[in-house]
């Protein structure tokens, strides 16, 4: 049976995370608490508004109200990466060799491992913020599509139209595919080879979490009564093909999902902050955290597969442990 | 910390450069009122200010992909209230303060079509400053000084120091005529009870209108454009523009009674009155006109009688999107009326009438 290690926290959690096994919680007021033999605290922006961790799986990035980025470790250090002025740090995104990019109002702004940064400006706001998974290529989400940038190089950069405001950006793990997230309940995709199109639409909320199952098989998405599944096997993505629905309810809404590691189950946050899996293959569902106080709006597994760490939007976070 | 948090006000500032909204937002964020502000801002500017909820943001107005060539939002403003509201104790109410030259209709529209924000927070009014000495300057060579105005719930006629009363008298003749459901104050340094223009409640289905006592009986009213309101004046003034038992329930202000000022007004408003309504025939036609007329409406507020119902219904509108509800039962000394008021441009006042007055409620004999 599934157990709970509850922590009660206040306000808003940003993102939780595993950062060398140990479980942590950014929370809207900039202090990242963490469970490493007892609770700890770490204070990092002034105003948290955003936060990942980076590929190595051992710093959480986050940006925030106070225009600077933080990088903290899991022995609490936090060193001041970068400052952008006034402007709000909307968005911060991990990607190889310790590279680091941000977004303050129309810039994006990456940052190499040995402090170099390079700039690039936008005419509209930069929305959202992903590294592609090789190389140093960088997507920006943005009004009426999203640019690609290629941060080591000149160039100019790639740009990919569609029509709407897109809010988010990721890619598939793969690299075949860039998928934005849009101020519309829909998601808009692009395949990176010749630039077909893929819309899904059909959603009932915005789509607010993303997640790729293992290999890039399958893409987990929120916005919806249910996680939302879409099948990458093919060539052309999801195109003309139904995505799966898991962990229907009816009276709540699926806020974030988190793909296992290595098999096709996702974790599935509810508004309610109910918690639960949910197999591909059969749609077999465990409970693992009842109802609680606020929508979940952080959700990762452990390296190990065992554990689960969530966050909610009403601070009542805590640690799925699958095996009890 | 329960999830049903109450929504936060919100009030949006309009207005050109040089009309004083700085000089109000630092009262907002100086004078000893016992609340807290956040103000979201395109420029800090010359606010001279430190405060830490005081937020600069890029003004973003994203066209909704559904076809809708009005559905535009203030895309910036999702994403900063989103972050505001992750810690909502900081602040009782948020102020968006635009650039002179802003369409105020986006930013309205950001607090009805967004479900994160709508959810959150709630519009409470928009207020237009206008300055008096350049008022009829501006309305020649814009038009954003026109919908501002044309937007607003309060407006604030400044500088009235600069001006002879005679100019004053004519410079808000002019912002009756493009707005006449617009409360008008006369300010100096945006002088203002700051109670006048925060927590009004303007978009509140509940409160609209129903602080104006005299909204139904028009008829004991006379037309007056120069009506002048003071700082206690509470109500508006839809009733000062049309008169029951006359012939012109839809009034066209452009140019036939007032001063030359207001050949550069391009907005009209039309106030609709009839008895009770047929809501098989009302909400039909309601729709219709807001999804025909939609981008020619920039306002609209009414309050409906529907025969065998015992409640008032209010309704109230953004371009196409239109909120209504119950607001109350009638009472006793009421007479079952009902009023309907669009601003807007190139509506056709006659159709509109002659369209609404087919939704009233047949007398059954």
């Amino acid at each position: 049976m599934p157990t709970v290690a509850p922590l009660d926290l206040d306000g808003h959690c940003v993102a939780a995370v595993f950062l060398n096994d140990v479980p942590h919680f950014a929370m809207a007021d900039g202090l990242v608490h963490r469970l490493d033999h007892g609770h700890k605290t770490a204070q990092a922006n002034d105003g948290l508004l955003c936060a990942t961790r980076d590929a190595a799986g051992d710093r959480l990035i986050t940006g925030g109200e106070d225009g600077k980025v933080f990088a903290l470790t899991s022995d609490g250090t936090v060193t001041e990466l970068a400052e952008a002025g006034k402007k709000w740090i909307t968005s911060v995104a991990a990607g190889p060799q310790g590279a680091v990019a941000y977004a303050a109002g129309r810039v994006a702004f990456v940052r190499f491992a040995d402090g170099k940064a390079k700039e690039f400006s936008h005419p509209r706001s930069v929305e959202g913020l992903a590294f592609a998974p090789k190389g140093m290529r960088i997507a920006v989400a943005r009004y009426n599509g999203a640019t690609l940038h290629f941060p080591a190089a000149e160039g100019k950069p790639t740009e990919l139209e569609w029509a709407g405001a897109h809010t988010g950006v990721t890619f598939s793990p793969d690299g075949n595919y860039l998928i934005t997230s849009m101020q519309e309940n829909a998601l808009h995709g692009w395949k990176l080879a010749d630039g077909k199109h893929m819309r899904m639409a059909g959603y009932p909320a915005k789509v607010k979490s993303l997640s790729w199952a293992p290999r890039g098989r399958w893409l987990a998405s929120s916005g919806a009564p249910a996680a939302i599944v879409w099948p990458f096997q093919g060539k052309d993505g999801p195109m003309g093909k139904a995505p799966l629905e898991l962990g229907t309810r009816g009276n709540t809404m699926v806020t974030c999902v988190a793909c296992h590691p290595s098999q096709d189950v996702v974790a599935i946050g509810y508004e309610d902050g109910m918690v639960i899996a949910a197999r591909f293959a059969d749609a077999k569902e465990v409970l693992l955290r009842r109802p609680g106080k606020g929508a979940i709006t952080a959700l990762m597994w452990d390296r190990e597969e065992r554990r689960i760490v969530f966050g909610s939007a009403a601070g009542d976070c805590g640690v799925i442990d699958i095996a009890g | 910390m329960s999830e049903t948090q109450t929504q936060i006000p919100v009030t949006v500032l309009t207005g050109y450069l040089g009309s004083g909204k700085t000089t109000l937002l630092n009262r907002i964020l100086s004078e000893n009122h016992g609340k807290r502000y956040a103000v979201i801002v395109n420029e800090f500017g010359e606010i001279g200010i430190d405060n830490d909820l005081i937020v600069e943001s890029d003004e973003e107005i994203y066209e909704m992909n559904n076809g809708c060539v009005c559905c535009t939002v203030r895309g910036d403003l999702i994403r900063v209230v989103e972050g505001l509201m992750r810690r909502p104790g900081r602040f009782d109410a948020i102020v968006v303060e635009t650039t002179g030259l802003a369409d105020p209709v986006p930013v309205a529209q950001t607090f009805f079509m967004d479900e994160d924000v709508r959810a959150k927070t709630k519009l409470d009014a928009v207020v237009a400053l206008v300055d008096a000495k350049h008022l009829p300057l501006r309305l020649k060579d814009t038009r954003e000084a026109e919908d501002q105005i044309a937007f607003a719930d309060v407006v604030l006629l400044n500088k009235t120091d600069l001006v002879s009363e005679d100019e004053l008298r004519d410079v808000e003749a002019t912002i009756r005529a493009i707005n006449p459901a617009a409360k008008i104050h006369r300010t100096q340094r945006s002088g203002v009870d700051l109670g006048e223009v925060l927590d009004r409640g303007a978009f509140d289905l509940k409160r609209t209108l129903e602080n104006d006592p005299h909204f139904l009986d028009a008829d004991e009213h006379d037309h007056d454009h120069d009506h002048v309101c003071g700082p206690d004046c509470d109500h508006d003034h839809h009733h000062h523009h049309d008169h029951d038992g006359h012939d012109h329930h839809h009034h066209d202000h452009n140019g036939h009674d007032h001063p030359s000022s207001i050949h550069d007004v391009t907005v009209k408003s039309i106030s609709l009155r009839g008895g009770e309504m047929d809501s098989r025939k009302f909400f039909p036609w309601i729709e219709k006109v807001t999804q025909l007329e939609g981008p020619n409406i920039l306002r609209l507020k009414g309050i409906i009688a529907f025969k065998d119902d015992p409640d008032r219904y209010v309704l109230q509108g953004v371009h196409m999107i239109i909120e209504g509800d119950h607001q109350r039962p009638w009472k006793d000394d009421e007479k079952h009326e009902s009023r309907l008021v669009f601003i807007g441009r190139e509506l056709d006042a006659e159709r509109l009438k002659a369209s609404f007055d087919a939704c009233q409620a047949v007398a059954v004999n």
